[in-house]
């Protein structure tokens, strides 16, 4: 058994991994205040940035000038430590603190003075617009729904490069191959069973099948470890798993 | 990084929740459905070689006591063999910490899916053969609960099933010969759910809807009643905002009368249901096995117990259940008139 996934009822632990990464921005230590950003960065930017492009009406410049902006600032002026983990998620915490930044950087007509010579912070806004550009119209979702829509599309991606790296570490290449056919790339009409991708490989379907059940517990395990290191609390985490995947029928 | 198309993140959502079954003798093979517990996949049992289904707990479902719920449903389920009642196979915890059980395959359609489809002696044939494990639980001291269309598969040879038993409550002197390990009385669904208002709230009985705590035998008469209503007007006796007035009442609004939503529906079996639907559980059937063999009556032509039928009305369910005699006789009187008139002449 894997306690590091067990957050089902039976065990009821959290998973062990690094400590929070909300936390770890309100740690003396520097080191662990910018790894703590680091992960929130990762997590939370291309939300932000698509947020700033849809919601708040931003042109591609405003927004990445607002996305890098805003991050910089909360590192300069700790925004992440007044987080309160009593009063709601994380993520919600951030949308507000990021509608707030807009809506004081838009009174202020402070842009010019803010827009830097070079970037603050390394993101790639091409590929973030590019995926605009693919993405279904968010119309008639709330914010909320639509940061959250986009939280969850980049807390996958990022899961699925973890997967990939960590199975390319470990000589696993071969489940996350099949991991990507079965579950990636099919085309949501396409009929393929177990048979037809043990044929398609050359490999008996009880192989195909056992390395597909590898390849999926890696990838909850890596969800589930990344939901942990940026929710604050038990309770958040819990609230958040359940809303990322007990209610996946929505 | 890689993008995801929207069609993609809903899928991984569920590649995620999927049970991991490595260390069992269970593999994987579909998700069947999705409630407010979790979710039943399809599995094969390796070492018999039979497909299960597979009900695990959802991700993260702490609050609401939803892991003692399935815990509970397994326990009910194990208790009770009965042709109407789905077996359990096995219970415990998977590697990834969530609880499941498993329980035979079943393969049918939802009552609520199926009924549109039936003639309405069907609709009622079926009902009885619902009331048959419902009242066998009973006789075990066990109370549904949650019993609604939705609740009820009916299997391809017309077998009716009663499915979800995660609220169900062992009554008090219920047989306590449970499972081993733990008496059934103290189940932590049995005790948590003394004074919580669980169900559905369409099909609710006024005192499980007040969670006064006193919900016993009557509580699935009045539910049954409630199925009883949507199978014979094809709507449940509550709708959304109605059920949420209820909610705010105690439950202590009238359902309405099925001729009113339905005028088709004949005057016996209006009585029927409204007998079943009482305000007062006193009022209403006093066993499953009563409302059953009231639907009977009325199925066979018969007179009905909840139903003061005028003269007229008599005559013409008379006519109705001895439709063929009378016709013969008819006939043959017919024959005789004719035959007098031409030996006349």
């Amino acid at each position: 058994m894997n306690d590091d996934t067990g957050i089902g009822e039976g065990s009821g632990s959290f998973p062990a991994t690094r400590a929070s990464a909300v936390l770890a921005v309100r740690s003396e230590s520097a080191a662990e205040r910018e790894r703590g950003l680091a992960v929130l960065l990762a997590a939370y930017w291309r939300p932000a940035y698509k947020y700033l492009r849809l919601r708040h009406r931003a042109s591609n410049e405003d927004a990445k000038d607002l996305t890098q902006a805003f991050f910089a600032r909360a590192l300069e002026k700790d925004f992440f430590a007044s987080y309160d983990p009593e009063k709601g998620s994380f993520r919600t915490y951030l949308r507000a603190c990021l509608d707030r930044f807009v809506a004081n950087e838009t009174k202020a007509a402070q842009r010019q003075k803010r827009s830097p010579g070079a970037p603050l912070l390394s993101l790639d806004f091409e590929d973030a617009e590019a995926e605009l550009a693919r993405a279904e119209p968010a119309d008639g979702k709330t914010p909320e729904q639509a940061f959250h829509d986009e939280f969850v599309r980049n807390l996958f991606a990022l899961a699925v490069e973890r997967l990939r790296s960590d199975c390319a570490r470990r000589g696993k290449d071969l489940p996350f191959r099949l991991f990507e056919r079965y579950e990636l790339d099919r085309d949501p009409d396409e009929k393929l069973t177990y048979d037809r991708l043990a044929d398609e490989v050359g490999l008996p379907v009880t192989q195909v099948t056992n390395f597909l059940a590898f390849a999926r517990r890696e990838f909850r395990r890596i969800v589930l470890e990344t939901l942990r290191e940026i929710t604050a609390s038990d309770r958040e985490f819990r609230d958040e798993a359940r809303r990322l995947l007990g209610d996946a029928a929505g | 990084m890689r993008w995801l198309s929207d069609v993609t993140v809903r899928h991984l959502r569920r590649v995620a929740e999927w049970p991991d079954l490595g260390e069992t003798k269970y593999r994987l093979l579909d998700e069947l459905g999705r409630g407010g517990m979790g979710a039943v996949y399809l599995a094969e049992d390796t070492v018999l070689g039979r497909p299960v289904a597979l009900k695990v707990v959802a991700t993260g479902a702490a609050g609401g006591g939803t892991a003692e719920r399935l815990w509970n449903e397994a326990r009910v389920l194990a208790r009770l063999e009965h042709p109407g009642i789905v077996p359990v196979h096995d219970a415990g915890a998977l590697p990834d910490g969530r609880i499941f059980y498993a329980m035979k395959r079943v393969d049918g359609r939802r009552l609520d899916e199926l009924a549109p489809d039936l003639p309405r002696l069907e609709r009622l044939r079926a009902f009885q053969r619902l009331c048959e494990p419902v009242a066998f639980a009973h006789a075990r001291g066990v109370v549904h609960r949650d019993l609604k269309p939705e609740n009820v598969m009916v299997g391809p040879f017309g077998e009716v099933l009663v499915m979800d038993w995660g609220v169900a409550k062992a009554l008090g002197g219920a047989d306590a010969s449970g499972p081993p390990g733990r008496a059934a009385a103290d189940s932590p669904a049995v005790r948590t759910s003394e004074g919580a208002v669980v169900g559905t709230p369409a099909y609710m009985a006024p005192e499980q809807a007040s969670g006064s705590g006193a919900v016993g035998a009557a509580a699935d008469v009045y539910a049954l009643g409630g199925i009883l209503h949507f199978l014979v007007t094809g709507k449940a006796p509550f709708d959304d905002a109605g059920a949420a007035a209820r909610a705010r009442d105690g439950g202590r609004a009238e359902p309405p009368a099925p001729r009113d939503v339905a005028p088709d529906v004949p005057p016996a079996l209006e009585a029927i249901v409204l007998r079943a639907m009482a305000l007062d559980p006193g009022d209403r059937y006093p066993s499953v096995e009563a409302l059953a063999a009231e639907v009977g009556r009325f199925c066979g032509g018969e007179r009905v117990l909840a139903h003061d039928e005028g003269l007229p009305a008599r005559v013409r369910r008379f006519a109705a259940r001895y439709q063929t005699p009378i016709l013969i006789v008819a006939a043959y009187l017919v024959m005789r008139a004719v035959l007098l008139l031409y030996g006349r002449r």
